[in-house]
């Protein structure tokens, strides 16, 4: 099994060098934290995901969970685990303090995601999903439920989940099926069936708050109709102490391709006494008010898993001999050359870096804009941060997990047959990571999301948040000729990002087929491009340290194998795009 | 009489004092009289109270200020002298017979020989209105039917008698069309004419049906509207406006003139919500409200009466899931299984089978009666027209199905419909069956007629090139609400090379309810969203170059506008060789409104015009400090009038009164131009420079002090100001239009870069109204 070190080092320059940490400890509510805090914050969660939780990656994976008579037990190690991680406050990191959180930047929460993914995705899936229970009841909840509720979801003694899909609706809420009955009291009766509840049920903790879906009886029909509740599994007494069980149970649990030690439940609510959250009717936009930060956390998972798969190929290809180098041995006194004198193999470790740390630079922005979004003192700023977290949410979630993706794959690759063998842990990572495609909104319907949702949003001011600091970075740096090598790609991409704005935007309005066949392809192109951004500004501001520092060197080598090797991409997306939809919805139902 | 040269209005109400306003707006004099209210010191007070209230009034009555004084006020005891020269006597005073006939007895002493009389009745027919009064003036007496307000309703209702001279109507109807700009409609004497018989039963069916059904009457309004080619007013709104306190009475008269089998009596039923509401004062938008009411004590919210309950409410947006269901098929609209759909049916089917029955009655033909529709109560098509549209024989057998009357001329339609194209020509049905060809008078051309029977010459996205005839193209806006974009300017460009090779000249026209608004906003935002800034400036270049071409083209440009031509819309007519106006021509450069300066040569034809045409001080500064005043406050002309006080217009620009009749005599000028043409001279500009600059800023700031300018009018203000002093030029240099183009490239770019800039345009886009940031 690999081992895995935080990346602490890139992680300090996203966070403080390059997106200027200052400016966020400056944010009202912020100002307590020096940047020593922070940094204490990171070199302390290395340390419980480097200690505590990456050791039980493997096996937790290996065991999964166990499901008997409705009870559902994590795997071995992992209660105790949980103990440490909530006896560390690492529940209520990113929480509000007056329900005993601690009110860390969503920057550095973001970070402290990122390790928790790379060391054990499954583990993380439990206080995450605590966290989206969390910020909906923290939006939306009255005040007693906050008061009952918060403050144990905050201390991580109790969980949460988000109930949304049912047997007959995932993407498509609008058939949802649950319902919610007054019962006279102020409470309401919950009754139907719940699938793919992450953290449904478990041992972690002593008990598990589920927020779910559900219509009431004078519902609108379709996603207008749906309210929130919160049904707890114990009710709470007065005491604020859990009491007898609710009329909620796991039926079964999932068998699944990956993240085997989160347990995945069917979930039935049987007359289950819940409690409204929020207004009747209005439950999608308590959901949503998670949504944002739920699928920046989506997208970590894959940067996560990615960081792994790079530390575990890289070590293998360091000391894994085989054949010689092209040019001639480079080791002549070994048996062999290690893989890593090898192009392919180059091409594949580079590829992964330039992925990771394009996609750690590209997490923590949008993360920083988290911050900005509610703190900043400016209402303008306030509105700028929020129009590009609606922009950027769907890119960061499905660019980041396609790319997890590709690069835990090509670290199994790296591995050659024994990638495949899984007791090296190589192929888990690429197991894990299929899932974080999938759920919280399939990238597909991301893309969706993008062109047909934040693209032509108050004639197109979301996108101004991307395009224009890009246009004007581009301007301003366009005459430095030691910035040539990286301006002139990421220029080459941009205006193709131009282009298939203006083709998606102006064709999709006349025929939506068009906007939803460019759909994907337009997401990537999109991240791309950003990406090209973030490693432009790298690459500018690591180019006068490089001589003296590896860790600059590296950083400017990679904005290279990027720029020259990876960016060129864009050129086919645009290609594909401007082809329009023809050939894909021409082709005839029946032919498939 | 040949010509009618003056005129008299008597009654100095609401209509009598429009009318006599309309007919200054003509440029005749005219006489406005009334009584001389009981005790009053001044005899005129009426009828001067009337003026004075009207150049207050918005939308102004007046098209001019100038117009305003062609009105000369007195009363009916001391100034009946002043009829002796009018060519056209007007009566509009109260509806009672007794006192109109009384006045006519006066008028008959004073008129000349041979002048029309007409009353301006809306209920009384023509026959009571002379009974007992001499041949001598029943032969000169006519109805001429107005709508309110005179200035804006095209519809003018004639009632002529076989007594009455057939010159003197044509003289009459002449004026009316061609100086006062009406659509003439020839109606039988039948009470209420055609278009308030047919009106007042569709209002008054819609109503009671309303609150047989208990509709809200939001959803009422959006089914009884736009579906229908209808205002969005549709009916509760349209009662507002007309007045809830007026309709007792129409509803009264017409019930006490029309025949006891007309089906209007069963309609006509007391609502006792209506009537309580006229006692409290909730007479519509004049009163404390109507349906639809501010409710001051709540902010100013919008509410809306719940005609069950009779209480105010807060309005709802209309959710009709019929009309949505629908789309633009109303025969689905009407088989909508909801109270939606029926309400539509009953309400539709009652009043297009009224119409039906009106022909023989009210009207001889079908297409006075969807005129009258159209023009009076601004219908997009009329009851015929809409009949085509659903379908004669699906409209009969449902009203057969459901056991009701199907009038004679819809029996005549059965299998075939109501209007076709017969060798290019529009043919109307007749009550015998066959068709009658419909000929436009002469001196009116109608893009819409040239479509029957032609292909464009050229076409894109957004524009279309006719051939009107005798060598003239015809470039015709087509975009959404005729904004200004990329393909407008590329066919132009293509049209300018077509004209040269082939064609004596070019009228640009279109009949759009607007000429245009300006550029496609939305466009040009997501352009600067996207930072396509390339794409932006490549446009404002294409744009300048496009309207300098045709300024410069070996041929005459003629621009015909009506209604709004703002932004760019009115750029192109500052490139033309000549503008021939409808009179309702709304035109002005208001890019600042979005934040933007004129750039597609705006502010350098409106510099070179008052440089060289203004009635101002000589010195570079003058001119400067009047363009700088019209583009800095988005000045608008609230008429073509009122263009040519901006020198929009020029001395050689010309205006039509009637609507029909702009393309026809844009054509005119376009040819007359052709005969012997030559391109302008370019113009060149000497402009003050920094001091001018200085001078304009400071204007400004104190604007601002006060309050009465904005953060960014200042900087949008400080742009248009360098671009109009020639940034950093002095008085003993001469500029070129070149420089003076680059200069507008230069600020429009630098201002589509300043996200308040942006802000505007967003704020335009989705509310309508400017933001004041």
């Amino acid at each position: 099994m690999p081992a895995y070190k935080a990346p602490l080092r890139d992680m300090r320059y996203v966070l403080f060098e390059l997106l200027g940490g200052d400016d966020l400890t400056s944010l009202p509510g912020f100002e307590d934290f020096s940047r020593d805090t922070l940094d204490a914050v990171l070199e302390e969660a290395a340390k419980i995901c480097e200690e505590v939780l990456q050791p039980l990656n493997r096996s937790g994976d290996e065991e999964g969970c166990a499901f008997e008579n409705g009870v559902v037990r994590a795997p071995r190690g992992f209660k105790e685990a949980y103990e440490t991680f909530r006896e560390g406050g690492w529940t209520g990191i990113a929480c509000d303090p007056d329900y005993g959180g601690q009110g860390l930047p969503a920057a550095v929460n973001t970070l402290v995601e990122e390790m928790i993914c790379a060391s054990n995705l499954s583990f993380g899936m439990y206080p995450g999903l605590s966290h989206g229970a969390y910020v909906s009841l923290h939006g939306y909840g009255s005040d007693e439920l906050k008061q009952t509720y918060l403050p144990k979801l905050v201390d991580g003694t109790w969980s949460g989940t988000m109930c949304l899909t049912e047997p007959q609706c995932g993407t498509d809420l609008g058939l949802l099926r649950t319902r919610a009955v007054p019962n006279g009291e102020g409470s309401f009766q919950i009754t139907g069936t719940k699938i793919f509840i992450s953290a449904g049920e478990h041992d972690l903790t002593e008990n598990i708050i589920h927020l779910v879906l559900a219509r009431l009886p004078d519902a609108p029909k379709g996603v207008k109709g749906i309210s929130l509740f919160l049904v707890p599994k114990f009710l709470v007494k007065p005491d604020g102490s859990p009491g007898p069980r609710n009329g909620v149970a796991c039926g079964s649990i999932e068998h699944k391709m990956g993240i085997k030690a989160s347990a995945t439940c069917v979930m039935n609510f049987d007359g289950a006494q819940g409690w409204l959250i929020g207004e009747p009717h209005k439950g999608m936009q308590a959901m949503f008010a998670m949504m944002n930060a739920e699928r920046l956390a989506v997208g970590v998972q894959g940067l996560g898993l990615a960081e792994a798969s790079y530390q575990g190929a890289t070590a293998y290809a360091r000391e894994r001999l085989q054949g010689r180098a092209l040019s001639g041995a480079k080791y002549p006194d070994r048996p062999a050359d290690p893989l890593i004198v090898h192009p392919d193999i180059r091409r594949m470790l580079l590829t992964q870096r330039a992925y990771i740390e394009g996609s750690r630079a590209l997490a923590v922005w949008a993360a920083k804009n988290l911050d900005l979004s509610k703190r900043h003192p400016d209402p303008a700023e306030r509105e700028k941060a929020e129009d590009f977290i609606a922009v950027i949410t769907p890119v960061v979630k499905a660019l980041m997990t396609d790319l997890g993706f590709e690069a835990t794959n090509l670290g199994m690759q790296v591995f050659g047959g024994h990638g495949y063998i899984r007791e090296n842990g190589m192929e888990q990572f690429v197991r894990d990571a299929r899932i974080a495609q999938i759920y919280e909104g399939a990238n597909g319907v991301q893309a969706l999301d993008l062109v047909g949702r934040k693209m032509p949003a108050h004639a197109g001011r979301f996108l101004r948040s991307v395009f224009h600091p890009i246009s004007d970075h581009i301007a301003a740096k366009k005459t430095e000729p030691a910035l040539a090598e990286f301006i002139t790609p990421l220029e080459k991409a941009f205006v193709r990002l131009q282009q298939a704005t203006t083709f998606v935007a102006q064709k999709g309005m006349a025929r939506p087929d068009e906007a939803g066949a460019a759909a994907s392809d337009y997401l990537r192109l999109f991240g791309l491009t950003v990406m090209a951004y973030l490693w432009a500004k790298m690459a500018e501001d690591c180019l006068p340290k490089a001589e003296q520092d590896a860790f600059y060197r590296a950083k400017v080598g990679t904005a290279r194998f990027f720029m020259e090797r990876l960016l060129p991409q864009t050129g086919a997306l645009l290609q594909a795009i401007t082809s329009g939809a023809k050939t894909t919805m021409a082709f005839e139902d029946a032919a498939f | 009489m040949a010509e009618i040269r003056k005129v008299a209005v008597i009654g100095a109400g609401v209509m009598g004092a429009g009318i006599a306003a309309q007919v200054a707006n003509s440029g005749a004099p005219v006489v406005l009289l009334d009584i001389v209210p009981p005790g009053a010191e001044n005899h005129d007070a009426i009828a001067e109270g009337a003026v004075a209230k009207m150049l207050k009034t918005e939308p102004a009555p007046f098209m001019s200020k100038a117009a305003a004084k062609l009105v000369v006020t007195g009363n009916i005891e001391d100034n009946l002298d002043l009829l002796a020269d009018c060519d056209w006597i007007v009566e509009a005073v109260i509806e009672r017979l007794d006192i109109k006939q009384a006045l006519y007895a006066k008028i008959e002493t004073h008129r000349k020989k041979g002048s029309v009389v007409s009353s301006n009745t809306s209920t009384i027919p023509l026959a009571k209105l002379t009974e007992g009064l001499p041949e001598s003036f029943a032969r000169d007496f006519v109805i001429t039917h107005f709508f309110n307000p005179p200035r804006y309703m095209r519809l003018l209702e004639l009632v002529t008698s076989d007594r009455n001279d057939p010159a003197a109507v044509r003289t009459l109807t002449d004026f009316c069309d061609y100086r006062l700009g009406k659509g003439v409609v020839p109606c039988k004497d039948r009470p209420g004419f055609i278009a308030n018989r047919l009106g007042v039963y569709w209002l008054q069916t819609a109503v009671v049906t309303a609150f047989d059904t208990g509709l809200d009457v939001e959803d009422a309004d959006a089914l009884i509207g736009k579906p229908f080619g209808i205002p969005r007013t549709g009916v509760f709104g349209l009662l507002d406006l007309i007045g809830l306190d007026l309709m007792p009475h129409i509803n009264a008269s017409m019930a006490a003139s029309l025949p006891p089998q007309d089906p209007f009596h069963a309609m006509n039923r007391p609502a006792p919500l209506i009537e309580r509401m006229i006692k409290d004062g909730y007479t519509g938008r004049k009163g404390k409200g109507g349906f639809y009411r501010l409710n001051r004590e709540m902010n100013k919210r919008k509410e809306a009466i719940d005609l069950r309950s009779g209480y105010y409410r807060v309005q709802k947006k209309a959710q009709v899931e019929a009309v949505k269901d629908a789309g633009r098929d109303l025969r689905k609209l009407f088989e909508h299984d909801s109270a939606h759909g029926r309400y539509a049916w009953t309400v539709m089917s009652e009043t297009l089978s009224y119409a039906a029955m009106l022909v023989g009655d009210a009207a001889d033909e079908i297409d006075p009666i969807d005129e009258a529709m159209r023009l009076g109560y601004n219908w997009k098509s009329g009851p015929f027209e809409l009949l085509d549209r659903i379908g004669i024989d699906w409209f009969v057998a449902r009203l057969e199905k459901e056991g009701r009357a199907v009038a004679p001329i819809l029996r005549a339609a059965q299998g075939k419909g109501f209007y076709r194209i017969e060798n290019g020509q529009r043919q109307a049905l007749t009550l015998a069956g066959d068709y009658r060809t419909l000929h436009r008078p002469e001196g009116v051309l109608l893009l819409a007629d040239i479509k029957l029977t032609s292909k464009p010459v050229l076409k894109n996205g957004s524009a279309c090139v006719w051939d009107i005839g005798d060598g003239v193209l015809c470039f015709e806006f087509t975009s959404m609400m005729n904004s200004l974009d990329a393909d407008i300017v590329l066919l132009l460009n293509q049209t300018i090379e077509l004209v040269k090779k082939h064609y004596k000249a070019l009228v640009v026209y279109n009949e759009g309810s607007n000429f245009s608004v300006g550029a496609n906003l939305g466009l040009a935002l997501f352009a600067a969203n996207i930072a396509g800034w390339n794409e932006i400036q490549g446009l404002v270049g294409l744009g300048q170059h496009a309207y300098k071409s045709l300024k410069y083209a070996p041929f005459p440009v003629v621009s015909a506008p009506a209604g709004m031509a703002l932004g760019g819309g009115c750029e192109i007519l500052l490139h033309s060789d000549a503008i021939q106006a409808h009179a309702e021509t709304y035109a002005g450069l208001v890019e600042v409104g979005v934040g933007l300066i004129p750039g597609w040569g705006g502010c350098k034809e409106m510099l070179a015009r008052w440089q060289s045409l203004g009635k101002i001080p000589k010195g570079p500064m003058p001119a400067v400090s009047q363009v700088f005043e019209y583009i800095s406050t988005a000045r608008v002309a609230k008429s073509a009038a009122e263009a040519r006080e901006m020198l929009i217009l020029r001395p050689g620009d010309a205006i039509t009164m009637n609507r029909y009749r702009l393309l026809a005599d844009a054509k005119a000028k376009a040819l007359k131009l052709a005969e012997d043409y030559h391109p302008p001279e370019p113009p060149t500009y000497v402009l003050p420079g920094p001091s001018g600059k200085v001078a304009l800023d400071m204007a400004v700031d104190s604007f601002v002090q006060l309050g009465k300018a904005t953060k960014h009018d200042k900087v949008v203000s400080g742009v248009l100001a360098e671009i109009l002093t020639g940034d950093g030029t002095d008085p003993t240099e001469t500029l070129t239009e070149d420089r003076l183009s680059e200069l507008e490239r230069l600020g429009f770019m630098k201002l589509i870069h300043n996200p308040d800039t942006l802000a505007r345009i967003e704020h335009m886009l989705e509310t309508g109204k400017p933001l004041r940031n």
